[in-house]
């Protein structure tokens, strides 16, 4: 494209471009900083999204760009195949499709770097710093890579929610780590070894597996908001690797919202990231308290017009969703309930646990997609006085944000997590498919206290139950 | 070094400012942020960009292809999907702050 341009322009082009990035670096950071509050949000990202537009507008006339047939053919595939996904997602399974556009987000820097080692030819060419910004970028990129994919997988269920682990894990993936980055070392003292390039990318990849393997389901949205930052420290370093600023700043800002989130995340269930990342938490068998198979231990079940019915005298319903309302799809029939309890008189609230749903700040989404007026959703702080004068509580589908066991059990694996308490009501009515553990893999003593019910079965079908029983009350 | 030296300069205070940016946002928008970050982390783009239009090398130049499919992926899909989320908090927005 550049040699469309006359000489005089070609002579002042590098500069134009440098000071369109400085453009599009501001447009990123004002788009960020609009994607903070809830009404400037939508333009936010909007403005994200014309700022990344603009910078490959002006990257393309770049001088050293000379064949646009694949670049072309390049976007118009991702970009097919970008959007048919965006467009076709349920909402429900947000976490999964952010996992995986982060993975190739990292996959194509660690591409970036590896192509720039590539091109040079002699790789004894290049200067020092530029190897070592590219055995980072490879090394970053390709965990975010694979990391992410795991991510997918488990969240999908094609892999064990429950950790993976094998003795001495910690201990061989901490050789693997600075394995790595003495490879890194070796190839900035001797570029031509092509072995050890290849080391550093294949390490790497495994790497990635081996350091989301270990985490449980319960952790995802913790892993995820992680291998977010990653993938934004990945591009930063690409942008070290081809020396542009635009690409170091717009990761390392991505890199530090990431880092944010993923520490909001540990806040809200009391862990360290330390122990997220090592701990093996969640899964099956990771509680000293036995499952749910105790003999002295009865749960009392409930029907669909039994709630009807209590909700209906009820003054105050509560509503705290989980998981499991979102697997069920569950989130517009809620809304039909409560659109019918609220004729009927009844105050209804929403109380959202932090940690909701696979992600932060997901369940709020899902009942966003629903129609629920933002003034009846309450954080976990506001809402937790209300239970006391509480009526009704439905938990429909959440499980290890109303247990107990987090404040009263030191050895649990959850003890100190911030719980929703939802015990101070009156009455809770616990919807849920089995008595099986949660994510976390842990008994819930709630289900067995005498003011609790159980309403076994399918979220959806027992909320449809629900709307039927009470045009009936 | 001191290309390095500089570009670390401008990565730690753009760091800072993505700390200070992001700090105090509410739980509610935590999923469309994260996934608005994470569509602006596909500006590798621009490095794939770079990579695939020269044409001294062959083999770079597909890297250089595959790092485009991969980024625009990334860049189009997370910035459609964080424009579906948000679009569904606009209709209530007289509820917000």
């Amino acid at each position: 494209m550049s040699d469309f341009l006359p000489p005089s322009v070609q002579a002042v082009l590098p500069n134009i471009i440098q000071l369109i990035y400085l453009l599009a670096t501001g447009v990123f950071i004002m788009g960020i900083k609009r994607l903070g509050s809830p009404a400037t949000a939508r333009s936010g990202n909007q403005m994200a999204a014309l700022g990344m537009f603009i910078g490959v507008v002006v990257t393309l006339f770049d001088q050293q760009i000379i064949s646009y047939e694949l670049i072309i053919a390049g976007i118009v595939v991702g970009s097919a195949i970008g959007t048919f996904a965006a467009k076709k997602v349920e909402m429900t399974a947000m976490p999964e499709m952010v996992a995986i556009f982060n993975g190739f987000g990292g996959g194509a820097s660690a591409l970036v770097a590896w192509g720039e080692f590539v091109r040079v030819g002699d790789p004894a060419m290049l200067a020092s710093q530029d190897l070592v910004t590219i055995g980072l970028s490879i090394l970053i990129g390709s965990i975010t890579f694979t990391g992410s994919f795991i991510a997918f997988g488990k969240l999908k269920g094609f892999i064990s929610g429950n950790p993976v682990t094998f003795p001495g894990q910690n201990f061989f993936n901490a050789l693997l780590t600075i394995g790595t980055l003495v490879l890194v070392g070796w190839l900035t003292y001797d570029p031509s070894n092509q072995l050890v390039f290849w080391l550093i990318f294949g390490i790497a990849l495994l790497l990635g597996i081996l350091t989301v393997m270990p985490i449980g389901g319960a952790d995802m949205p913790v892993v995820i908001s992680l291998l977010n930052s990653y993938s934004g420290i990945a591009a930063s370093m690409a942008g070290f690797v081809i020396n542009n600023n635009l690409l170091i700043i717009s990761g390392a800002l991505v890199g530090a919202a990431g880092l944010i989130l993923t520490n909001i995340m540990c806040k809200a269930m009391n862990r360290s990231l330390g122990n997220v990342l090592f701990g093996a938490f969640g899964g099956s068998d990771s509680s000293g308290s036995g499952p749910a198979t105790d003999t002295d231990k009865t749960v009392r079940e409930t029907t669909a017009d039994d709630v009807a019915i209590q909700c209906t005298y009820a003054n105050k319903v509560i509503i705290v969703p989980g998981y499991g309302l979102a697997v069920a799809q569950a989130q517009h029939v809620l809304k039909e309930v409560a659109d019918k309890l609220e004729q009927k008189g009844v105050e209804v609230k929403y109380g959202i646990h932090p940690v909701a749903g696979r992600m932060p700040g997901h369940m709020n989404v899902l009942l966003a997609e629903a129609d629920v007026p933002y003034d009846q959703l309450y954080d976990m702080e506001q809402i937790n006085p209300d239970f006391k004068s509480t009526d009704v509580v439905l938990i429909i589908g959440a499980n290890d944000v109303v247990n107990p066991t987090a404040k009263t059990e030191p050895g649990s694996p959850i003890y100190g997590m911030p719980i929703m308490n939802v015990a101070d009501a009156e009455r809770t009515i616990v919807f849920k498919r089995s008595l099986s553990p949660g994510f976390a893999g842990i008994d819930n003593p709630l289900f067995y206290k005498e003011s609790n019910q159980m309403f076994f079965g399918d979220a959806k079908d027992s909320l449809q139950a629900i709307t039927q029983s009470l045009n009936e009350v | 070094m001191s290309g390095l030296i500089f570009n670390l300069f401008i990565f730690v205070l753009a760091s800072f400012v993505g700390f200070e940016l992001i700090s105090k946002v509410p739980p509610t928008l935590h999923t469309p942020l994260m996934s608005g970050a994470n569509a602006i982390s596909g500006i590798t783009i621009i490095g794939a960009l770079v990579i695939a239009g020269q044409v001294d090398h062959e083999f770079a130049q597909i890297i250089g292809f595959m790092a485009i499919v991969f980024a625009t992926i990334n860049v189009v899909g997370g910035f459609m999907v964080t424009d579906r989320m948000l679009e569904m908090f606009k209709k209530k927005d007289k509820n917000d702050e």
